[in-house]
Formats: C-alpha cells, structure tokens, sequence
C-alpha cells in the first residue's frame, strides 16, 4: 500500500484526511453502537448503563404487538420482493436483449423513477390514490402495502439484474438457439440459470429495502396495520424503553446479514 | 453452381448495415457460392473482410438484406437458427458454463427431443470421437483452452448438422496445439462425412486443410477453388498477394499463340505466360512468378536480369532478394541441396530464368 501510495496520487496522503475520515466513522457508528450497546442495559433507561442483560430481547420477542409487526413487515416485505423481482427481471431482459433505439434511456428512467421522485410525494399520491379504491371496493387489506412497496422496490431489484444480464455473453444465448432451442427454452436451459444470483441478489436487496420502509408505509396503511418499523416510529412517541434498542439491534442483525449475502453473490462471477 | 446437390447455395447475398447517418457498411456485397456436400470448404480473408457475416447468415443469426440461401434447395434465408440443421463452433467456444461436459454434447440432442437413451449414446460416441471420455462430468471452466474446443466440436457434431460452421475456431490456441488441431480437424471431417465451412485468416491453415478455399476480400468473394488452382493460377494481385509469397512484373503483350502470350517486360527481358481465362486486357498487364519458380542463372540465355540486393538464408533454402531494372523487387527461392545453387553476392548482377508455364497473367 505504502508503495502504492508514493507512486501514484492518493488521497490518503492529503492533509486533514485522516481526521475528517475519522469523524465521519464517528458519527456514522458511534450512534449505531451506543443503540447496540444499551439494548443490553439491564435497567429501564436508554441513557444510564446499569449492567449487562439480554431482558429487553427477551421482553420484545415476547410482547405480541412486536410479534404481529414483525409477522407483517416480513410479510409485506415477501410478497413485494418477490412481485418486484419478477416485474425486475422482465424489465431487465426487455431494455438488455435488445438493439438500441430512441426510446430506450427513457425506459430506463421510467423504470428507475421511484429513485427520483421524493419518497413523500409519492407516499401522498398512494394516499390519495388508494383511499379512492379503498371506498370503492371497500377492500382495506395489507394488498396495498404490498403494491406500493413492489413499486418502490422495482428499481433496487433491476439493477443487479441488469448488471448481470449486460455482464453475460450473448454468444451463450446464440449457441442455445443454434443447437435448436426456441426462445423459451433457451432463456429456460441458459439465460436463467446463468442470472439466478443477480435475481437472488436483485430479491434481497428490495426485501432490505422494503422491511426498512417507514414514510410510504405510514401514509398507505389502513389502521392497526404497523409494520415493524412504523410500530417503532410510534412507540418513540410514547415512553422509551431499551426494548426499542433491541428491536433495533435484531433488525440491524438481519439487515447485515442480507446486505453482506447481496455482496458475496453480486460479486460472484459467471 | 447453383445446382440443388450443393449443400449451401449462396445467391447474390448482400448484407448492408446502416451507420450513423447515411454511410453504409456493405459486409457482404452480391456473394455467390455453391459449397458441395461432404467438403472441407474454406472462407479466407484479412480481417473484416465478412467471412463472420456470411456465417452468420448461414446460421441464421442474422439475415440477408438481398439474396438468398438455399440448403439442399431450400431457401433458409427466413428461417430462425434453431430451425436450421446447421451447427456452429464459435470462436470464444461459447461453452455453458453450468453445465458439464456431458451435458454441453448433449443439448443439441435434448432440444430435438430425443429420447435419454440415444442421447446417452451419441454423447458417448462424441466423448470418444473428440477424445474426452474420461472428462465428462467435469465442468466446461475445469478443462483447457484446446479441451474445451474439442468439446465445442463434440456439441456441435453430436446432433448431425447437415453443415457445420467453424468461426476461426484454432486462433486462440498457440502454435503447437493449433497443428493438432488442423490435423484432428481433417480427421473429424473425414470419419463424420459432414460438410465444414471453416473461417481463417491464416492462408497457411486455409492451403493445408481445405477440398476448395473461397478468398473473400471487402465483402466478395474473388476466388474460389482448389488450394492448388488458389496457388497456381490466381485470379487477380489481391489473390496473389494473399496466399503465399508471390513477384509481381510489369509487362505488355507482344504477340499470343494457343493460350500463350508473348511478353515485353517493363524491366528489359521477355517471357512467355499463361493467360488469364477471361481473356487479356490492353495495354500493360501483370504478370506474377512464385519464387520457387525462379532461379538465379548466367545473363546471356536468362530471362531477364536484376540486381541482387540481399540473401537471406532460411535452411532449407535461401531467398534471393533482386531489383529489376524498372525498380520491381523481385525474390528468388533456391533450395539449399548440395551443388543447385548458384553462389551469389550483394551487387551481383544476375540472370532470372522462370520455368515455363508458371508465370501468369492476373486481373491487377
Ligand atoms: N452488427 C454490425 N454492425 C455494423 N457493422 C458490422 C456489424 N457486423 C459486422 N460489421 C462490419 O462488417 C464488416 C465485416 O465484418 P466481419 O464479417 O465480422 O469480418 P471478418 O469476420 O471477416 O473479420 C466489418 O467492416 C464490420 O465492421
Ligand atoms: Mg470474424
């Protein structure tokens, strides 16, 4: 690194870096490992340490409002990663698989525009929209936190997608169709197969996305339907207990957890 | 040509791509061809000429802009590839890579629908035809560069195309291997009594392994037979040029008798050469000698003279490097066996004889 560093410029070796870098760490990790930390305080305060227990873990794997907020978050979040992943991968293959023509940067602007628009704009016009099909149909079920979560989710599911597609030789496809497979089972027996990480990958980084959503969530669900992060947003306005570290910290768990899964298979080549 | 016993008729094919704007490339401009059955049938040409283009077309990845293509009589021109019975060896190979060995050969077999039981078969006659029966199960990123082609030639054979195309299939394997292949190659033709059509650049590799050889140049075709009438009797100084080493002459014809003409050469001396089958021009003609057909000899008698301006030994024989008296080089290839060759030294002027009937007139 040290002969790196000398050879070329590097902006390690510029002043101040390592004090800026420093502070940047700070204050990104050091509010996210005081949370972690006091989600083992045994005592009631999210402030005072008063010695190590995993109670409030206990106490929220318990409490059932957490259960049926958790139960549905992963619920919604499921079903809207799976439906955007489909709707991902078909809109990936029909903007790669094909020659360029004037449209087709629109395209992906279309399909990259929950990106954006602000995230509140789009929680209002769900709002409006929905609350008009809500009365007409009378139908006030969790389908619509998983509609509006599918379409904020589309454009996280396409790009690793998309990456991968562009990445993988056409001339695969084209061997394919010339030992006599028709379209379908060329994309079924090659194209498909040779995409599974990038859909595998496209899917866990829209659930990441879906399970962590609170402004669209608040504005699209009928009441009583907390997902787990809206069911935190309220409980922050009433007392605050380490319960909510915990919370906190088992979510940030399962959130590495995908993220760091993302990666590996992101990075793993054809 | 143009008879329905060709395996692939080409008739006045063109494929135009439009550019930027108005400039056009024409790939392939009004090429016909008729490739017989059973023969190893070469494409050679430099690079971007359209020898990839015209496979293409053949294969049915992409289509002719005018002309068609006829497979045993059959116009194919609309037909989508995994309608054609015509196989190909890709360049980069083009192995799947999650599958084996086994399962890459028998694809092809699978997608026609065959039963398990004759696919197992054919994919084990293949293994033992390319030689890799023991790598079956390995994975196509398990095996080397030369393996992996022999299992690109396995898949392509195994569900017996009526034509295989073969897109510069030896270029990335090196020196060595390449040979092997030629050889393997032939081998494989001769015992599958399949018609190839193999693409190279390498006039070399076009000469030693092809029944007929097609020169393509610019998106035509110029030439097409034997290796022996590509080398003997070239169409025209693109030809020449391309397939081995060849001296050009400049000259003006003087009088012709009985499918002979009698030449004035711009540099002094005179020849006798054989003239082109579509006749001779006016005015001044060219004229082209191999330089195994040229010796060094004594002025007087010679045919005509030129200044030697370099030897180069190569071992079996040493190339004679002349100018002529119009400034032409001109090269001469002695064989090195004991008491032929005739000692000579930079500044020599020397004679040239040509032997007769090898010297002859081309289109320039
Ligand atoms: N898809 C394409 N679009 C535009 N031009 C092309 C395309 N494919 C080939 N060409 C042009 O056609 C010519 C012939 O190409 P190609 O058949 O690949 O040559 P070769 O295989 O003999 O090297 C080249 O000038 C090339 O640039
Ligand atoms: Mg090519």
């Amino acid at each position: 690194m040290a002969i790196r560093a000398r050879r070329s410029f590097s902006i390690k070796t510029q002043p101040g870096f390592t004090t800026i870098a420093m502070a940047c760490f700070f204050l990104l990790y050091l509010p996210i490992a005081t949370l972690v930390v006091y989600a083992f305080n045994s005592g009631e305060s999210v402030a005072v340490w008063q010695g190590f227990s995993l109670r409030w873990f206990q106490s929220a794997w318990q409490n059932s409002l957490v259960q049926e907020a958790a139960w549905r978050s992963f619920l919604v979040a499921g079903f809207a990663a799976a439906l955007a992943t489909i709707c991902a991968t078909m809109a990936a293959i029909a903007t790669t698989r094909t020659v360029n023509y004037p449209g087709l940067t629109f395209k992906y602007a279309f399909i990259n525009q929950p990106l954006m628009v602000p995230e509140i704009v789009t929680a209002v016009a769900l709002l409006i929209f929905f609350s008009r099909i809500k009365v007409w149909t009378g139908y006030t079920g969790i389908g619509y936190l998983v509609l509006a979560h599918t379409a904020f989710c589309i454009p996280f599911a396409y790009l690793p997608i998309r990456a991968r597609l562009e990445n993988m030789d056409l001339t695969l496809e084209r061997a394919a169709a010339d030992l006599y497979a028709p379209p379908w089972q060329a994309f079924r027996r090659v194209t498909l197969p040779l995409l599974t990480p990038g859909i595998i990958a496209g899917f866990m980084l829209a659930f990441v996305i879906s399970l962590d959503d609170v402004v669209i969530t608040e504005f699209v669900k009928s009441p009583g339907q907390e997902t787990l992060p809206t069911y935190m947003l309220g409980q922050l306005r009433r007392v605050v207990t380490p319960e909510i570290n915990a919370i906190s910290a088992a979510f940030l768990a399962l959130s590495l957890l995908l993220v760091t899964a993302f990666f590996f298979l992101n990075r793993k080549k054809s | 040509m143009g008879s329905d016993s060709a395996a692939i008729d080409v008739r006045g094919v063109s494929r135009i791509f439009k550019g930027a704007g108005q400039d056009e490339v024409r790939a392939l401009d009004n090429v016909s061809v008729a490739i017989r059955q059973n023969e190893f049938f070469t494409l050679l040409g430099p690079s971007g000429c359209g020898k990839t283009t015209l496979l293409r077309l053949i294969a049915g990845f992409d289509f002719p802009t005018e002309g068609e293509i006829r497979l045993y009589g059959e116009d194919i021109a609309a037909l989508p590839p995994y309608k054609r019975p015509v196989n190909t060896v890709f360049q980069n190979y083009a192995l799947f890579p999650h599958m084996t060995v086994a399962q890459n050969i028998g694809f092809g077999l699978e997608m026609l629908g065959k039963l398990k039981e004759e696919i197992a078969a054919r994919v084990a006659e293949m293994l033992a035809l390319v030689r890799m029966s023991e790598l079956k199960d390995r994975r196509t990123s398990q095996i080397s560069g030369g393996q992996q082609q022999r299992v690109a030639l396995a898949r392509a054979l195994a569900p017996r195309p009526k034509v295989l195309l073969l897109d510069e299939p030896l270029s990335a394997l090196d020196f060595k291997l390449r040979k092997d292949m030629q050889i393997e190659l032939k081998r494989l033709q001769h015992e599958t009594g399949i018609t190839f059509i193999f693409v190279t650049h390498d006039q070399e590799e076009a000469l030693t392994m092809s029944d007929r050889i097609a020169v393509m140049n610019k998106g035509r075709i110029l030439q097409v037979g034997s290796p022996q009438d590509i080398y003997v009797r070239p169409s025209e100084r693109f030809v020449a040029n391309f397939i081995g080493d060849t001296n050009f002459l400049k000259a003006r014809a003087v009088g012709a008798k009985g499918g002979k003409v009698k030449l004035d050469l711009s540099s002094g001396g005179s020849l006798s050469a054989d003239l082109p089958p579509e006749g001779l021009s006016v005015g001044e003609v060219t004229v082209v000698v191999r330089p195994e057909n040229a010796s060094i000899s004594e002025i007087k008698g010679s045919d005509f003279a030129g200044n030697v301006e370099n030897i180069v030994y190569f071992g079996t024989d040493t190339h004679v490097h002349l100018k002529l008296a119009d400034g032409l080089p001109f090269i001469v290839r002695q064989q090195n066996s004991a008491g032929s060759t005739a000692a000579v030294k930079i500044g020599d002027k020397v004679g040239v004889s040509v032997v007769p009937g090898t010297a002859k007139v081309i289109r320039d």
